[in-house]
Formats: C-alpha cells, sequence, structure tokens
C-alpha cells in the first residue's frame, strides 16, 4: 500500500476527529486561548452533559433505521419539573425524588416503545406527538412557574465537584491522580491485550498505530485532568456522564442485543425472519432513550438550579445534530458512541467557542445548522464513492 | 454479408483492479434473438451497460457500430434515442405509481398545461395491448404480479420506438407459465422485424428462444453458436460456459432416507394477512423424513412460499390453523425464535430483502439467527464468531478474501452460501430452502446441490421449494405439487415428469 493511499483511509477513517482538531484549534486561536482556561474546559463538559447523555440514547434510535426520537426534549422538561416540584413541596429524601423520576423517564419510555415497538406507529408521528405531550404536561406540574431547587444533597448528586480533603487544596490533585490513573490503565490494558492477540497468533494493528493511538489519548486525559485540577475538580457530572457512555458502547459494540439494533437498521425483515423479536428492538431503543432524557432532565435541573416550562427546547436537535455529526447512517444499520462522542463534543467545541467569542445567538444556529449539513453531505459523498461499482 | 444491426468491436472495460471486458466482439443480425450466456460476473451485463451508455464513451476501448454508424454514448439517453432499450434483471417501476404513469416516466405525455392524461392513458393502453396486457392502464404497478410488471417494462420499451432490445434476466422471477408467454412474445415482436439481446442463465429457454448464442467467459466471447434449427446442444452451452466438462447437473447421491419423520404438517390452513377472508393455504398435510429431499413444484402464487413461512413460526398469515411435529412431537411454534429452537429453518427466496443484511459482514450475517452460540452472559465473542463463518466458508467454498468482507459486495452464489451457512450455523434439523439456486449460475448450483445432499447425508430434512421443474426432478426423492394453496398431488421423483407436474397443476384447476 502505498503511503498515499494510506494517508486517504487515515482521513477518511478519522474525519471528524481531525475535524474536531481543528475547530478546537480555531477556536482556541480566535478566542486568544480563553477556550484553554480551565474554567472553559471544565465547563465544556457540563454544558454539554446533557447532549452526551441523550446521544447515546439517540444512537439506538437511528440505528433501528434512521429514526429519531423529537419528544426527549420535552421529557427532559417533564422530568426536571416533577424532581423540582417533588422537592420544593414534599419532604422526601433527594436520593428517593431522583429513584422516582428516573422510574417516570421509564414510564415514559414505556409509553413511546409500546407505541412505536408493538404498535408500530411510525417514530416520528410518535414522538411528535410526545413533544407536545410532555412539553404541555411539563408545564402544567410547573404551574407555569419557574421552580427552583435548594435541595443540596440533590445540587450535590449531581452538579458538585469531587473533593479530597488533605490531597485537594488551590490545586485539585485529585483530578490529575485519578486522570494519571486512567492513563496508565489504558496504556496497560493495550500492552495486556496486544500480548493476548499474539499469544494467540490473531492479527492485530501495526504498534505504532496501536500505541500512537493509546499515546494520544493518553496525553488528552492528563492535559485536560489537568485543567481541571485547576479549576474545581472533577465534576460528579462527568462521572454520570462517563458511565453512560462507558455502558453505552459496551452494549453497541460487544453484547448481542446491540448487535441486534444494527441487524434492524440493515435489514428489518431479514432480522425478524432470523428469529430476533424487533419489535423488543424498537421498544428498547425508545424506551432507553426517555430514560436517558429523564436522567438528562435532572443532570439539566441541577445544574442550572432552577425549572421552567422551556426548560431542554429543542434539546433533541442537539443530540440527533451530534450523532449524524458523529457518522451515525441517516438510513440506519451503523454508527459508533465513540463516533457520536466526537460530534457531541464538535458541537459542543462550536457552542462555547462561539459564546466565549460573544457571537449573536442567531448565528450560532446557522453555523451549527452548516456543520450539520456539511457532515451528512460528506458522508454520504465519500460513502458514495466508495461503495460498490455501478 | 450479414445485415448487421449492431456490432461491438474490441470492447475492453477495467475497472480499478479487475478487466470486466477483454477484447469483447459481438455481432447481433437486423431480427434476430441474440443469447448472451455465461456465469454470474462473466461480464454480460458489463457489455451490456457499456452498449447502453451507463458506461459512457471514453471509459472502455473499442468500437460500437450500430445501424452502420459508430456511437459515442454518453448517457442512457443517447442510447434511448437511436432505439436501444435495456430492462434490467430488477425492474424499474415505481410500485405507487399506475401503468401509464410508470410507462411514460421521464418521457411524460405533455399537454398545454402539464401531462396529458387523457393520451397518456390512450398510449399506454396501446402499448400494453400490443404485449397481451388486459389491465386498465391505471392499475397500480404494485396490484399486477411480477409477469405482469415485466410485460409492462416492455409495454415501455415499446413506446420509446425500440429497435434493439435488450432483457437482463427476463425470466429470472418469473414462473414457468409467465416465462413462456414472455418468450413467445419475444418471439412474435421477432417476426414484426424488433431486434433483442437476450441474457439468461436459463439453458432451456435460450435453446427455445435464440437464433444465436454468444457464450461469454471471464470477460470474453467463447464463441457464437447458430441455433437457428433450434437443435442446440445443451451441454455445448455448458462446457462454454464453465469452461470444464459439467458431466451432471445434478451430483449424485445415496438416498438414504431414515423411515422417522423429520417434520410432519397436517390439515394447514393460512389466511392472507391482510385479506383475512381469503384463503391462502387450503388443508394442506405432508411430511418429510429424515435424510430425504422433498420439493415442492407449482406456479408463481399457488402458496408454498406462504406455506412454509406460516410454518415458521407463523411469519406469514392470520388464523394459521393445523397440526406441526418435529422429530415426531407436536409443537405449536409462536415467534421465529421458537421456531429455530425447534431446528427449523426457512431459507428465504429472497436473499437481499429478507435473507442477509447486506451492510454487514459475513461473520455477522452468519451467527445472526443464533448469537447466543457465540456469546456468554450477552456477550459477544468476536474471534469465536470468525472461526464459526470461517468454518463455513471452507466447508460450502465461499469466494471471498475475508470473512469481514461485506455481504453486499459478494456475487449472488456466494450470498446465497452466507445464507444457507447462517441456517447450518443455526443447527437447524428441518430446512426450507424456498428457490436456493434462484437467479445464481450453473457452476454456483452446483455447489448449492452439493451441499443440500451434504444436508441429508447427515440426516437432516430438507424440504426444497423451487420453480424450475428439472432442479427438482435432479434432486428431490418425493415432489408435492400445489396449486392455489391447495394441495394437488405427491410424487415420487423416479416417477414424475415435468408433463405430469403440469397436469397435476392443470387438472385441479378445472376443478
Amino acid at each position: 500500500m502505498t503511503t498515499k493511499t494510506k494517508a486517504a483511509q487515515f482521513i477518511k477513517k478519522y474525519t471528524m476527529v481531525i475535524a474536531l482538531v481543528v475547530v478546537f484549534a480555531l477556536f482556541a486561536v480566535l478566542t486568544g486561548g480563553r477556550l484553554l482556561y480551565p474554567q472553559n474546559m471544565s465547563n465544556l463538559l457540563l454544558q454539554n452533559a446533557y447532549v452526551l447523555v441523550m446521544a447515546c440514547g439517540m444512537l439506538l434510535c437511528i440505528l433501528t433505521g434512521g429514526n429519531v426520537d423529537l419528544s426527549v426534549g420535552s421529557t427532559v422538561c417533564l422530568i426536571g419539573a416533577i424532581g423540582a416540584q417533588l422537592l420544593a413541596n414534599t419532604n422526601l429524601n433527594a436520593v428517593l425524588v431522583i429513584l422516582i423520576c428516573l422510574a417516570a423517564g421509564a414510564v415514559i419510555g414505556v409509553w413511546q416503545g409500546f407505541w412505536i415497538g408493538n404498535v408500530h406507529i411510525p417514530p416520528f408521528i410518535c414522538t411528535l406527538a410526545g413533544m407536545f405531550l410532555f412539553r404541555g404536561l411539563g408545564r402544567v406540574v410547573l404551574g407555569s412557574r419557574t421552580v427552583s431547587i435548594n435541595n443540596q444533597l440533590f445540587l450535590n448528586i449531581f452538579a458538585s465537584y469531587i473533593q479530597i480533603p488533605g490531597i485537594d487544596g488551590d490545586v485539585k490533585w485529585s483530578a490529575f491522580i485519578v486522570g494519571a490513573i486512567v492513563a496508565a490503565f489504558l496504556l496497560v490494558n493495550t500492552i495486556l491485550s496486544r500480548a493476548k492477540k499474539a499469544r494467540k497468533g490473531y492479527k492485530m494493528a501495526s504498534a505504532a498505530s496501536a500505541f500512537g493511538k493509546i499515546i494520544v489519548i493518553d496525553a488528552l486525559i492528563l492535559v485536560y485532568t489537568w485543567k481541571l485540577a485547576h479549576y474545581k475538580g472533577i465534576p460528579v457530572m462527568a462521572l454520570w456522564v462517563l458511565a453512560v457512555v462507558l455502558i453505552y458502547a459496551f452494549i453497541t459494540s460487544k453484547t448481542a442485543f446491540g448487535r441486534y439494533f444494527y441487524a434492524v437498521g440493515g435489514n428489518e425483515k431479514a432480522t425478524k425472519l432470523s428469529g430476533i423479536d424487533t419489535k423488543r428492538v424498537y421498544f428498547m431503543a425508545y424506551a432507553s432513550m426517555s430514560f436517558l432524557a429523564g436522567l438528562s432532565g435532572l443532570l439539566m435541573a441541577a445544574r442550572i438550579g432552577s425549572v421552567n416550562g422551556d426548560t431542554g427546547t429543542s434539546f433533541e436537535m442537539d443530540a440527533i445534530g451530534s450523532c449524524f455529526i458523529g457518522g451515525a447512517s441517516a438510513y440506519g444499520g451503523s454508527g459508533t458512541v465513540s463516533g457520536i462522542m466526537v460530534g457531541a463534543i464538535l458541537l459542543g467545541v462550536i457552542n462555547q467557542g462561539m459564546s466565549i467569542i460573544g457571537l449573536d445567538n442567531n448565528w450560532q444556529y446557522v453555523v451549527k445548522g452548516a456543520v450539520l449539513l456539511v457532515a451528512v453531505i460528506f458522508d454520504v459523498v465519500s460513502n458514495h464513492k466508495t461503495g460498490k461499482a455501478g | 454479408m450479414a445485415d448487421n444491426i449492431l456490432v461491438m468491436k474490441n470492447i475492453t472495460k477495467e475497472f480499478p483492479g479487475v478487466k470486466a471486458l477483454d477484447n469483447v466482439n459481438l455481432e447481433v443480425e437486423r431480427g434476430e434473438i441474440h443469447a448472451l450466456v455465461g456465469e454470474n460476473g462473466a461480464g454480460k451485463s458489463t457489455l451490456m451497460n457499456v452498449l447502453s451508455g451507463i458506461y459512457p464513451y471514453g471509459t472502455y476501448t473499442g468500437d460500437i457500430i450500430y445501424e452502420g454508424q459508430e456511437c459515442r454514448f454518453k448517457t442512457l439517453r443517447d442510447s434511448e434515442e437511436k432505439g436501444i432499450v435495456i430492462i434490467h434483471q430488477e425492474l424499474a417501476l415505481i410500485p405507487e405509481l399506475s401503468i401509464g404513469e410508470n410507462m411514460f416516466l421521464g418521457n411524460e405525455r405533455k399537454g398545454k398545461f402539464g401531462i396529458d392524461w387523457d393520451r397518456t392513458y390512450h398510449e399506454a393502453e396501446q402499448h400494453m395491448n400490443q404485449v397481451g396486457l388486459k389491465d386498465d392502464a391505471t392499475t397500480l404497478i404494485k396490484d399486477i404480479g411480477t409477469g405482469k410488471q415485466q410485460l409492462v417494462e416492455i409495454a415501455k420499451a415499446l413506446s420509446k420506438n425500440v429497435k434493439l432490445l435488450i432483457l437482463d434476466e427476463p425470466t429470472s422471477s418469473l414462473n414457468e407459465e409467465d416465462s413462456r408467454m414472455l418468450l413467445n412474445l419475444l418471439l412474435d415482436f421477432k417476426k414484426q422485424g424488433l431486434t433483442s439481446i437476450i441474457i439468461s442463465h436459463k439453458i432451456n429457454e435460450i435453446a427455445y428462444v435464440a437464433d444465436k448464442i454468444t457464450v461469454v467467459r471471464d470477460g470474453a466471447t467463447i464463441e457464437t453458436i447458430d441455433n437457428t434449427d433450434r437443435k442446440v446442444d445443451e451441454d455445448r452451452i455448458i462446457r462454454g460456459m464453465v469452461g470444464r466438462e459439467l458431466s451432471d447437473r445434478y451430483p449424485a447421491r445415496e438416498h438414504k432416507i431414515s423411515p422417522e419423520i423429520g417434520m410432519e404438517v397436517k390439515n394447514w390452513t393460512v389466511y392472507h394477512p391482510v385479506y383475512i377472508e381469503k384463503k391462502v393455504v387450503d388443508n394442506v398435510s405432508f411430511n418429510v423424513h429424515k435424510g430425504e429431499i422433498v420439493g415442492f413444484s407449482g406456479l408463481q402464487g399457488a402458496g408454498r412460499t406462504e406455506l412454509a413461512m406460516s410454518i415458521f413460526g407463523g411469519s406469514y398469515g392470520t388464523n394459521i390453523s393445523g397440526e406441526l411435529s418435529i422429530g415426531g412431537k407436536p409443537i405449536k411454534l409462536r415467534s421465529e425464535r421458537a421456531a429455530i429452537e425447534a431446528g427449523l429453518a426457512y431459507v428465504t427466496e429472497d436473499r437481499k430483502g429478507n435473507g442477509l443484511v447486506l451492510e454487514e459482514s459475513i461473520a455477522q450475517n452468519t451467527t445472526l439467527a443464533r448469537l447466543e452460540k457465540v456469546c456468554s452472559h450477552g456477550i459477544i465473542d468476536v474471534d469465536k464468531e470468525n472461526a464459526a463463518a470461517e468454518e463455513f466458508r471452507e466447508k460450502l467454498n465461499t469466494k471471498t478474501p475475508s470473512v469481514q468482507q461485506l455481504v453486499g459486495n459478494l456475487s449472488g452464489g456466494n450470498q446465497q452460501k452466507v445464507l444457507l451457512a447462517k441456517w447450518m450455523f443455526a443447527d437447524a434439523d428441518v430446512l426450507v430452502l424456498d428457490e436456493p439456486t434462484r437467479g445464481i449460475d450453473v457452476g454456483a448450483k452446483y455447489e448449492i446441490y452439493c451441499i443440500m445432499n451434504d444436508m441429508v447425508a447427515q440426516g437432516k430434512s430438507v424440504i426444497m421449494i423451487s420453480s424450475e421443474m428439472p432442479e427438482l426432478l435432479g434432486m428431490c426423492d418425493r415432489i408435492y405439487v400445489m396449486n392455489e394453496g391447495c394441495m394437488v398431488a405427491e410424487m415420487a421423483a423416479a416417477d414424475a415428469t415435468q408433463e405430469k407436474i403440469m397436469a397435476a397443476i392443470l387438472k385441479s384447476d378445472k376443478a
């Protein structure tokens, strides 16, 4: 293989990663380095936590055949509203309130999953109905007011920072230590898995590319936790996001259950005739989506500290946009969690960067729309060219 | 000198890394039916795509001389203007539009303000008359059968003032009756002076219809055989196609039928899923022993596929009744999953539509019906999966660089092997193969037959649904004949002939 085709392959495989690097560098320059301030780096994650979480659920919906869930923004509002009202008007323990809210999210998921999976209501219409239904219900629950959240335990669970007395002073060393441990773990894991493959005689990627990749990732982790350490440390919200992302990455790439989402998106009839319960696949896609929307509702409520009737407006578009920018196919059947995370972070960097520059909010929409369109055009065109002859 | 309507000289066409056509020459005389035969991937379709401008001038080398003029077609439209019309294997009709709308799609009959619908439907019905299609021109395409759809395509070609008609596998999805009608229609058109080129795998049809037969192999023309007297030696064509002797088209098999019954169905009745009053399968009973291949013959719409799918966990039809036993035990199958677990496999006639996930790899397709076999606690062991797929790749001789290859990139015969591998991997004891050799070439067919023989040698039961009677006669131990949802005959293959089968169908029609 010539170096030219190798380079082309590299670019094709990591297009969005390269785009992310370029955009990040661009905004780092445009903001005069302010994007790189520890506070902004920390906020980058916090402000996009809901996107990262919901994109995972949205990926499953999109995998089933390019279907999306339009109701998630409204679900965020409804669940946030339920949580806020329970905290404000009852003496229930915050943990119990959280469980109730998550259960309510699951109930919404069962509702949507039932209609879409078992009754075959087209997802677009069913979730459009949900978009109105849950937004309306959310406002009813709020009584058209803004309800603020003062419960300290609730805020601690979602919106605090990890502080370890004795280590953390002005600089939160705990964050960097955790980063270092994770980086070391990843490095060792790579070495061990390569050793295992070598022992069994399986094919593996070249040492240069495998270690190159892991060293870049490790470096990013170290730099990022270094930044966090110089702000307030590791935000608890990061742990929630990380948990969701890891679980969904595992499900989609390693489990039979996850494989079925790809199969349904690739050929639903063939999947059904292979003895797979396609109704259940649809059901689970939408059920999990609403559950994650519920979790996002809690994350949002805790971060903002209040919930009003417009909370979560157009969040569905951020989640959907992340998936498509991150390489999920608009026809279903392909897309990865790592890909959509890149998509979500890319959108996040653009948002954050433009906000720091002070670009008008309206222009931010224009830029986001353009990025989404370009990403999908690129995906369609590049796949078409490398597709079958004729 | 012969009056050639078309001469293609030294055509060479390369795809990246592959020479699809290598110095191909083709001469077609005015007013003849010229057949192109060859295995899948031999280059027949590529050659026709060069001719019709799908591969534009400049992407190939060589000359096309049509009606005495050198032609350099840049698009399909250029060639259509000259009267060259190609009808592809996969019909290009839009199901939701009417026959008339389809016929003039892209070629609308315009009035002063938009489309002149009266003229559209009037002209459409004129052309439909020419092909013997009696339906109303406003009928939607989805409401007529595949046979009639094929006729609509031909009528559409006629509406374009066709002089040279190219048909790519026109009968691959038709039953014998419709195929015969179509071929006779071509012979009629020939009398009226139309020249046709027909690409087909079905050698008996070609022997029946073609005046000249050109054999293509590995991107080169091997020979052109004259068949004006309709006495061509079929074996000679096959030899030319595969480049080797195929002493027997059906591999020999030791008939070791066990007295044990693999699957038995009694009084099976199924109603249509949408028109729930319509009986699709009517009180059908049959059985298949272990180690036996049982054939199902019948015309299209006889209810064979519907019968098989309704047994396979009720994946077709409503209000299904009847008794089913597998391996001697009565059983009720409420879902496809239950059917698979009971050891039943339904290998669909529609590879691409119902069988395979084209965007996924061979390995992923192979394991799909029984993914749990390569899983522990729901987690897929990818190495184990690949090893399993590799095992079947070797066993079935699937031609692919690796099991990571996307199934969509394989040829029809190799896709069929992956589909078979999938159901063999699922440990089925009773396999229903619905049109297992549809649209695949002679060499691959032979391999599929061998696989079937291996299956029964292992004591499995095989049910083969096929519209090709010679194949049923060559492969089966017993043959059931179905017509209009009913079982109309059962015969030992040794006693069966094509005439007997047709007679059984026709007699039942009168009743």
